[in-house]
């Protein structure tokens, strides 16, 4: 493998045996030109040999730009993490989640395939009860070891409510949307393009910001 | 271009986490240097213990380099924690990540210990290795612009500033590394600090090598300023007794750390900084809770120390057990 190492692989490996459901990515890529396109196509192609319950499918923007639509994507590249059936569970990465991001990317497949981590009833019922339609943006930089914690939290709430949406965004890939976030600290987790929050919050921080988004 | 990938140990363990249901002889609540050791030497001594953390690691996982841990010449903050990770992971310690804690309830017998995760976990001892955290500057401006140019960990925050201007505040060893780290990635680095460098020589020697970075010594940061970003500091220059402006797009504060005890200022005596104050056994003044690391009044933060007090608290907790 020319990116996992033989350790890293073994261990990804072992990870992924506590996997319970199939679990499908969706690559996007752009074909017009992309500068970490290939390399996040060769990663998630080794990613995929890890275990039989994960596949890959590849897309252009471009050329498939209705199942990007369908997606919310609009960057490239772009990971969707979908269950089984092909559902959209809420769970982006822009920019690819290596460095410590692929403790999220990880934790994100755990997730999908249905061998996550749990919570207490009380807190994923006050995520359920979220009624309004709510993207969580997670900036992050591939040095940052707190940012995975921040991006697997949004995840974990994506998951568990289908009005949220959660996307990993590495800064230095999309550089221009960072600025226009004003990130100059990660993890930067911003709320449906308004209230942000800055560091790795606990859980109960991104619920209070998300219970008070006007609908 | 090359991927690096820095995948944690323990974290990724999913199948074995702390059980609510269970009385465990001690949790131990931190992931650090102190936290691990302290796994590692209780779990050695047949005493059922667990873990909760943050983030595995710890402080040290913010750290480009380490170079002062006995038996590795190099190498970064990461893969020495993983290192440590990886042998504890041979005791299948079970541990609970992302979780941080909210209180302890101590009773004479029974510790509860409540995390955000909306459990409650139970143990007959405690061992708090929570660390610290950045101390902030706490000057004007600071906490407006934080977020916004100002910034406490050089490692996440220094690709934003690739190609432009940064301050660096402080002048011991975590400063001058950030300094020299920092030196790679922006247009130049100013490190700005109140006194002269407490750094060691070796980091200073290196760091005076590099043509992009100018020191002000003896110059105390007063206040921290811009306009929707930050821009500048105003300091005082203590030799001219004159007041300076210096520009920068970004502003690392490096200038030392806080025990992270708040939390348990209810339950154990903390000194005038916050450290939880132990004895010689690591013991706190609360009957069967123990504390190692950072967190504690021990005068020297360093990794090689808070992981032998790591591993004199599980010994105490030991003794500890053995005679309830």
């Amino acid at each position: 493998m020319a990116f996992l190492n033989e350790d890293i692989s073994k261990q990804i490996k072992g990870i992924f045996d506590s996997m319970k459901d199939d679990v499908k990515i969706a690559l996007f890529l752009n074909k017009a030109g992309c500068e970490s396109c290939e390399d996040a196509k060769g990663y998630m192609e080794e990613m995929t040999e890890l275990s039989e319950k994960i596949s890959l499918s590849v897309y252009d923007i471009v050329d498939e730009s209705a199942k990007a639509s369908e997606l919310g994507v609009e960057l490239t590249p772009s990971i969707v993490l979908l269950d089984g059936e092909n559902k959209d569970k809420g769970i982006k990465f822009n920019g690819i989640p290596a460095g410590h991001e692929i403790n999220s990317f990880i934790s994100g497949i755990l997730e999908v395939s249905g061998a996550g981590q749990e919570l207490s009833s009380e807190m994923t019922q006050r995520i359920k009860n979220i009624d309004k339609p709510v993207n969580i943006k997670v900036f992050v930089t591939l040095g940052c070891p707190h940012c995975p914690g921040a991006v697997s939290k949004a995840h974990k709430i994506a998951l568990l409510n289908p009005n949220v949406n959660a996307e990993m965004i590495e800064a230095n890939t999309f550089g221009e949307l960072s600025q226009k976030f004003n990130v100059s600290g990660v993890p930067k987790i911003v709320f449906n393009d308004g209230p942000d929050l800055i560091g790795d919050q606990p859980i109960d921080a991104f619920i209070d910001a998300m219970e008070k988004l006007s609908a | 271009m090359g991927l690096d990938f820095n995948l944690n140990g323990i974290s990724n363990e999913k199948k074995n986490v702390l059980d609510s249901d269970t009385l465990y002889d001690s949790i131990i609540l931190g992931g650090g240097p102190a936290g691990l050791n302290a796994a590692l030497y209780a779990k050695r001594k047949g005493l059922n213990v667990g873990m909760i953390a943050g983030h595995m690691g710890g402080q040290v996982m913010d750290t480009s380099s380490v170079e002062n841990y006995l038996g590795f010449a190099s190498l970064s903050g990461q893969n020495l924690m993983n290192k440590f990770e990886e042998h504890v992971k041979g005791y299948a310690v079970p541990t609970t990540t992302g979780a941080l804690v909210e209180s302890i309830e101590n009773g004479s017998g029974l510790k509860k210990i409540l995390a955000d995760n909306g459990k409650t976990y139970k143990a007959k001892s405690v061992i708090i290795s929570t660390g610290s955290r950045p101390r902030h500057l706490n000057v004007a401006g600071e906490m407006e612009y934080s977020g916004k140019g100002v910034a406490y960990c050089a490692i996440c925050d220094g690709p934003l500033f690739a190609g432009r201007d940064v301050i660096v505040a402080g002048g011991g060893n975590s400063a001058v590394e950030a300094a020299i780290d920092l030196s790679k990635i922006a247009n130049t680095v100013k490190i700005v600090h109140r006194s002269q460098f407490r750094a060691d020589k070796i980091l200073i020697d290196k760091l005076n090598e590099l043509d992009n970075v100018k020191v002000y010594l003896e110059t105390q940061i007063k206040e921290v300023g811009g306009e929707k970003f930050f821009t500048h500091v105003k300091a005082l220059d203590k030799k001219s007794n004159k007041e300076i402006l210096i520009m920068a797009d970004g502003l690392f504060v490096e200038i030392g750390y806080l025990p992270k005890s708040e939390i348990f200022g209810n339950v154990v005596d903390t000194n005038e900084k916050g450290e939880i104050i132990v004895d010689a056994r690591g013991e706190t003044s609360a009957k069967g809770i123990f504390a190692a690391g950072d967190v504690t009044n021990g005068d020297y933060k360093q990794i090689v120390i808070s992981a032998a007090e790591g591993a004199k608290a599980a010994l105490s907790v030991n003794d500890y057990i053995n005679k309830l």
